[in-house]
């Protein structure tokens, strides 16, 4: 695990062989949530990516000193620390956005994707494989987010990062948490089609919240 | 069996006595049994309504042929099931969708294919969908274009009367402006009787007039398509609900036990299309007789709840897709006893 090769291929699986949503169907809730915009769905990415990899690398350097039995919850404290770390930053620097969004970004806290990552790969690995484990979870997450709010805002509002683009009347249940579901859904099925079809792979998704 | 020259013996398992009855024959019998209100919607809203019908039938049909060559699968556009989804779609719309200025030609197009691609043919094509393509195809088009949706037309009994003034429909003046100026709005009380039992109103396309659907429901009775349990506690239930808690007193505007009119709430609305033709859907509801019955009291109790306490003046749509969760519950839990099976006594304590 020390070539760059490995490096890349951490960050690959991230994005399409254990995409948080779209392949390992974790943290739907704020893919459905957060996606009813561009603007949300880039922010709230950017965030979760800051987190995932901060994450990742602080759990890999203190591996050696967490006991076992205590596991979860020191991890819970390490995800607690960035995400407040983030919230603020964020309340500092991006007031307007704040305000509509600061809900969500405190609630990263609870992401099964972000939880699962420390405990999955951070906890055993060194910290060079973790940070780029965390990269591309959080790119995975990133780009999945920012596809499934592209497709809901052009289809719900007509308009994309707020500026309007169509002129047709625009399908309102895009926008609504049902709209959400049907383009993960939809989404969800194009990649494992994809992943099918052109990587020979089982299209396996499993289930989360 | 052809003769041959040996007489052969066939050798099968059971069964052994077919009937004449198959999906197809059943599917497009219901098609027929809509022929009547869909005539009579025809005749009160004018050609534009025929259009909307017949757009919403050929992109079901497109749809359904489309998805199914995509996905590889046995292309099975004749069996009637395509032709009836886009029907029934098309009776749930109102007239008024064909229209140039604002465009709204497309809205009909979009319902038709959530219907079949989305609700059918997704989760696994006919006999597989949970709920019932043509209900989800109209609950995404209600909640997506909620102003398109609800701009009823007027009927207007010459067929190419050019005037296409928009109105309320009954139970929108219900649910806005109360039972007595209903009544006004149709001169009296039988006339208001009259009017919705013949279809005389605002409304979509195909559930505005009462008696040609019973006339349809009668036939697929007498074939026995469909069995009274379903539909008759469907209304049933609603008209005692409407009965107990439908009316209002005038003055004070509170509500007023047992003073209201079960009539108005039968006949107007989509609740006769709804219990007859949509709710009896094979794969949504419960196969059970007596499921059937829980089946129906639960949609008659949801549709006036949303009728009289919900945002909706109307809820037979939202009613029958919640009711369509429930149906496998309802069945595994209502399984008719196996012949001859003794029910084991209780051994828990």
């Amino acid at each position: 695990m020390s070539s760059t090769s490995n490096y890349w291929g951490l960050i690959k699986n991230g994005i399409f062989a254990e995409n948080p949503i779209f392949r390992v169907a974790l943290s739907l809730c704020p893919a459905v949530a957060v996606s009813s915009g561009l603007k949300n769905g880039f922010l709230m990415g950017v965030a979760v990516l800051f987190v995932q990899t901060m994450v990742n690398v602080t759990v890999s350097i203190i591996r050696r000193f967490i006991h076992p039995k205590v596991r979860i919850p020191s991890y819970m404290f390490v995800i607690a620390t960035w995400v407040t770390v983030t919230d603020l930053m964020m309340a500092a620097f991006a007031r307007d956005v704040y305000r509509q969004m600061g809900l969500y970004i405190q609630l990263i806290v609870a992401y099964a994707i972000i939880l699962s990552r420390a405990e999955l790969f951070a906890s055993k690995n060194k910290v060079a494989p973790s940070f780029f484990d965390g990269l591309g979870m959080g790119i995975g997450f990133f780009f999945a987010l920012i596809v499934i709010s592209f497709f809901r805002e052009l289809l719900g509002k007509g308009s994309l990062w707020g500026i309007p683009i169509v002129d047709f009347k625009p399908m309102l249940i895009m926008i609504l948490p049902t709209g959400g579901f049907f383009a993960v859904g939809i989404l969800m099925g194009l990649f494992n089609w994809i992943d099918i079809r052109f990587f020979g792979g089982g299209g396996a998704s499993g289930g989360g919240h | 069996m052809e003769k041959t020259d040996k007489q052969q013996l066939i050798v099968t398992v059971s069964p052994h006595i077919k009937s004449e009855e198959s999906v197809t024959r059943i599917m497009w019998s219901v098609n027929l049994s809509l022929l009547p209100a869909i005539t009579m919607g025809a005749y009160f809203f004018g050609p534009k309504a025929l259009f909307v019908t017949v757009l919403c039938i050929i992109s079901s049909l497109l749809s359904e042929y489309f998805v199914q060559k995509g996905l590889k699968k046995k292309v099975t556009v004749s069996d009637g099931s395509a032709f009836l989804t886009g029907l029934l779609l098309g009776m749930n719309l109102p007239s008024s969708l064909w229209s140039f200025s604002p465009f709204t030609i497309h809205i009909p197009v979009i319902g038709s294919v959530v219907a079949i691609i989305i609700t059918k043919q997704l989760f696994g094509g006919l006999g597989y969908n949970i709920f019932n393509p043509a209900l989800i195809g109209r609950a995404f088009l209600l909640i997506s274009f909620p102003k398109a949706m609800t701009i009823w037309n007027t009927p207007s009994s010459a067929f190419f009367g050019l005037d296409a003034k928009t109105a309320a429909t009954p139970l929108g003046i219900l649910k806005e402006e109360g039972a007595q100026k209903l009544i006004e709005a149709f001169g009296d009380t039988t006339n208001l009787y009259s009017q919705l039992l013949l279809g005389h109103r605002a409304g979509s396309i195909g559930e505005t007039s009462a008696i040609a659907l019973l006339f349809g429901a009668g036939f697929l009775m007498y074939k026995r398509y469909i069995t009274w349990h379903l539909p008759i506690s469907f209304l049933a239930s609603a008209a005692l609900l409407a009965w107990v808690f439908g009316g209002k007193d005038m003055q004070t505007g509170k509500m007023l036990l047992f003073h209201g009119d079960p009539v108005v709430h039968l006949l107007s609305g989509g609740i006769i299309l709804g219990a007859f033709f949509m709710a009896t859907d094979y794969v949504t509801c419960p196969s059970v007789r007596r499921g059937q019955i829980v089946f129906g009291i639960g949609c008659g109790a949801l549709t006036m709840l949303i009728r009289l306490k919900g945002g909706y003046p109307e809820g037979v749509m939202f009613a029958i897709l919640l009711m369509n969760c429930f149906a496998p519950l309802i069945d595994k839990n209502m399984r008719t006893r196996v012949f001859g099976f003794v029910k084991k006594k209780e051994t828990k304590q």
